[in-house]
């Protein structure tokens, strides 16, 4: 199936505007910079969490660490499908009694984070995991919530949600896509 | 996801595929960095491990990346097998497909063997090595070890030296270079080359100290005593001194050249102890790799079994 976009639910501002917020609302709930760490999921998860670092350092004057999280191989969906496309995970710092805050795109069935989080654990014990996520979708089918939220966008199971970044897509904004009907 | 259900040969898999597998493997690295070695991807799978032939670090490396992974590796070996009470190959697979196991790896000294187990059970088939043909894994961690080491495969210029004809590791290593883009290049006295080195699609040299200067990887190989018929050279002195890698003949390569085997080594023979130990050596980086790409190979045969589709 195809799809065509629907509707852009954030522009360039309307983001920049909510990673900002976050960035403050993550100090605030923590106190500061001093305990936490990031960690994007991959690939879009990455440059938010590098863009949110970046938005602390210019809030607190204190450099936050970043690392990615590849969590292909802590799918639970690995006998149905493979990611197409495995990257390599680096947490370039100790996860031991850290504050990691796991930081994506969209939050949907809450499946990635249930990966992410087991893949965290595999480098050690965390004081504590939150959640940063700059669209909320709904829909989840785990008792996973986000701690941080850009933006709330009811959707419904037909659509996607896209989040597009410079880094990547040229252009800047949330979109929603619909099935176009056709076959591919 | 590969195209092919097996890893029997290296006509299993394509250019595109190796990268694939090589690319996988990679991140499988990072994985035997960290504190915990293990991942959940293979959960409930079973992974057998036939091994008709003696082996040391193939069936190791096959039984760590199976752990690693969460898969139930279960060794058998036909020392202590059925197999000294006469069962047949053929028995033994279907023994083990009514088990309903996922992956099998095989080795066993005769060519096609794999193929054979392959026509009898419904599981994966991996080559761990059959006889005098093929080992494609130990060909696809070869790549990957020069990858790491030399930053890329294409245009690589890779002697072979040694016990060709006896070798399932040349079998393996030729097409694969091929596969890659890279010129390999044969280089044995004639008793131990095939009768027809042309159809491999090498070039064949004679002369070790004149290939030597135009090499980026000079890959020593074992001389398989055990498979020759009758020695194939006069002594293991003169083998040595026509084709052993020392010292000496190490300084002829260009300083970015590296050493390569796939071990077990005859130290003295093909190689000698100061070349095996040198910083020029990647043989330890080999075994290491084997992990890895293995791990990559069982994620790529056992993972999206039921369809190609992205997420």
């Amino acid at each position: 199936m195809g799809y065509r976009e629907k509707a852009e639910v954030m522009d360039a501002r309307a983001m920049d505007r909510a990673l900002t917020r976050i960035a403050h609302e993550i100090l605030e709930a923590n106190k500061g910079a001093g305990s936490i760490a990031l960690a994007g999921i991959m690939t879009r998860g990455v440059d938010m969490a590098n863009r949110l670092a970046e938005r602390i350092a210019a809030i607190e004057g204190t450099t936050v660490p970043v690392g990615s999280l590849d969590i292909s191989f802590y799918r639970d969906d690995v006998a149905i499908r493979l990611s197409p496309e495995v990257h390599t995970t680096d947490i370039p710092y100790t996860v031991e009694d850290r504050t990691i805050v796991l930081v994506d795109d969209v939050l949907y069935t809450g499946r990635t984070i249930r990966a992410a989080m087991d893949a965290i654990m595999d480098y050690g014990r965390p004081g504590a995991i939150q959640l940063a996520v700059l669209v909320d979708r709904g829909h989840r089918e785990l008792p996973i919530r986000a701690d941080f939220v850009g933006k709330n966008v009811p959707t419904s199971r037909r659509e996607r949600v896209k989040v597009l970044l410079e880094e990547h897509d040229d252009r800047e904004a949330v979109i929603i896509l619909e099935d176009d009907g056709k076959e591919e | 996801m590969l195209a092919s259900k097996h890893i029997m040969t290296m006509d299993d898999v394509t250019a595109e595929e190796i990268a694939l597998i090589l690319d996988t493997a990679e991140s499988f690295a990072e994985v035997n960095q960290r504190r915990i070695k293990k991942l959940p991807t293979l959960r409930g799978r079973t992974i057998v491990n036939l091994f008709f032939e003696p082996s040391t670090r193939t069936r190791m490396s096959f039984e760590i990346a199976s752990k690693r992974l969460s898969a139930d590796g279960v060794n058998f070996t036909a020392s202590s097998s059925a197999t000294v009470k006469g069962e047949t190959l053929l028995d033994t697979a279907r023994t083990l497909a009514a088990m309903s196991c996922d992956l099998v790896v095989v080795r066993h000294k005769y060519a096609g063997a794999p193929q054979m187990l392959a026509g009898a059970m419904d599981c994966s088939i991996v080559n761990g090595g059959d006889g005098v043909h093929e080992h494609p894994t130990q060909a696809l961690l070869d790549l990957y070890t020069m990858r790491q080491s030399l930053g890329k495969l294409e245009g690589l210029r890779v002697g072979i030296v040694g016990d060709i004809c006896h070798s399932r590791v040349a079998g393996s290593l030729v097409p694969a270079l091929n596969k890659v883009g890279a010129t390999p290049v044969l280089i044995a006295p004639p008793t131990l080359l095939p009768s027809r080195p042309d159809i491999l699609g090498a070039e064949v040299m004679w002369d070790l100290d004149e290939a030597l200067p135009t090499l980026d990887v000079c890959y020593l190989l074992r001389v398989q005593f055990e498979r020759a018929e009758r020695m194939p050279f006069p002594s293991n002195r003169e083998y040595a001194t026509l084709y052993g890698m020392n010292l000496e003949r190490m300084a002829k390569l260009p300083s970015h050249a590296i050493v390569m085997h796939p071990g077990p080594m005859n130290r003295g023979v093909e190689i000698s102890a100061d070349v095996a130990d040198s910083s020029r050596s990647v043989i330890l980086d080999q075994v290491e790799s084997g992990v890895a790409v293995r791990m990559a190979v069982m994620y790529l045969l056992l993972g999206g079994a039921d369809s190609g589709a992205a997420a």
